[in-house]
């Protein structure tokens, strides 16, 4: 027997529910034969451990462990001829499975393909630097390191490179919060003026068109009349926001009554 | 002699004006206000612009000046971040007295749409500001505009800068 669904209102509703609804995600295929890939696959594979190997719209992807990124790029710089490092950073998937993911985004330019590595790593773990390999990989890892925390082992000058060098935190980590923490929230204030002067200069204003109904200085209160700079009082509780209500007149004899009928 | 020429030996001496040295000091002060080239994001264009020709601001005295020792205005034309805050502070810090500052934008006012942890959440925070100026980004007219308020201002200060009441935090 069919599971009985509720009949009323069925106009009112979408048809299909999202019962099957599946979320979208990029189709991986194998690696073909005789391809490119499977040249550089074949390379990579008695070069280091292959954790995962596919096809994600025409770019290989190959998962390695994170000791082996050297071995691994150098396969690819000598064997496979890709001779550009395009992107490397990393990816906080610390929420959902406690780490980082780090990707070297590779390029042959020669035969146009391209090659990403990715490699997992813990928080507090370090990798190797590719800066030998790759002069590219020096700001793009004292990004990585200046962005994400994630410290790179016989970097030449790692160091913040967009955040002042005293900042606090890592702002692309998702538990970093958007408007920024106690120290960033102060930080023009303690750096130019000393702590001591958070007071004189006061917090940050950060959204300057709030209503506060109770702030008698720059609101008036229709309807409730207090006088310029009145504090909160005791006597008075807070109300949520009223809204109009729906008044209904009758124009032959002059009286308003509210809604109700809802 | 012509009609208009004044005959200074007729009149029994030199021509005299009177007038108050508060009035003098500001009438110079106002009409050659030189602000500091110095731009931060995209409302250093209009600044620019406001400066070529088609604008013109040397029409009103203005002159861009390359170093903050011989400037006396301060436009903060863009959006502030905080990493360099410490060094737009530093550069009123080395204007010379009497200074005034101009917040050119939105960014610079409030930090406009860039409500994130970078950036400064308006400058004056960091520094004293006498004209804000609204606009995403304000127009070379409007910058013009600002400049003439900030004339209108300087003109009913004091001339003893130690009279003139500011917002001073530090």
């Amino acid at each position: 027997m069919r599971k009985y669904t509720p009949k009323d209102n069925v106009q009112g509703k979408a048809k299909y529910t999202d019962r099957f609804w599946v979320a979208p995600r990029v189709p991986r295929e194998s690696v073909e034969e005789e391809s490119h890939f499977a040249a550089v696959y074949q390379a990579m594979n008695e070069a280091v451990e292959v954790l995962d190997a596919y096809v994600e719209l025409g770019q290989l992807v190959i998962h390695i462990r994170p000791e082996e990124n050297i071995a691994a790029l150098e396969v690819l710089k000598n064997t496979c001829d890709y001779a550009m490092c395009s992107e490397l950073s990393a990816i906080d998937y610390l929420a959902q499975d406690g780490e980082f993911e780090v990707f070297y985004q590779m390029l042959n330019l020669k035969k146009a393909k391209r090659t990403r590595l990715l490699t997992r790593i813990q928080e507090g773990q370090a990798i190797e630097s590719i800066v030998p390999l790759y002069a590219m990989a020096n700001f793009a890892e004292r990004e990585m390191y200046d962005m994400f925390g994630i410290t790179v082992n016989n970097h030449p000058y790692l160091k913040r490179i967009i955040m002042p060098e005293d900042w606090v935190g890592y702002p692309l980590r998702k538990t970093y919060p958007l408007q920024g923490d106690e120290h960033a929230a102060w930080y023009e204030v303690d750096k130019i003026f000393g702590k001591e002067h958070r007071d004189v200069i006061g917090p940050e204003n950060r959204d300057p068109g709030r209503i506060d109904r109770y702030d008698s200085q720059r609101f008036s209160r229709v309807g409730y009349e207090v006088p310029f700079g009145a504090e909160h009082g005791e006597s008075e509780t807070e109300q949520p926001i009223e809204y109009s209500k729906q008044i209904l007149v009758n124009y032959t004899t002059g009286s308003e009554v509210l809604d109700t009928r809802k | 002699m012509a009609q208009h020429e004044v005959n200074y030996a007729s009149t029994g001496g030199l021509p005299v004006a009177l007038t108050t040295v508060d009035k003098l000091l500001n009438w110079g002060r106002a009409n050659s206000l030189w602000p500091m080239t110095y731009g931060l994001a995209c409302c250093a264009i209009e600044m620019m612009a406001t400066g070529a020709s088609r604008f013109d601001f040397d029409r009103m005295g203005v002159i861009f000046r390359a170093s903050p020792r011989q400037s006396d205005v301060l436009i903060l034309a863009g959006t502030l971040s905080k990493k360099h805050s410490e060094f737009a502070r530093r550069l009123y810090d080395q204007m010379p007295d009497p200074k005034w500052v101009i917040s050119m934008g939105s960014c610079a006012n409030t930090g406009g749409m860039f409500n994130t942890y970078a950036t400064v959440q308006g400058v004056d925070r960091i520094v004293p500001v006498d004209i804000y100026l609204p606009g995403c980004a304000p127009r070379p007219e409007t910058l013009q505009y600002a400049v003439m308020m900030l004339q209108k201002k300087i003109n009913r200060e004091s001339g003893n800068m130690n009279k003139n009441t500011k917002q001073r935090f530090v």
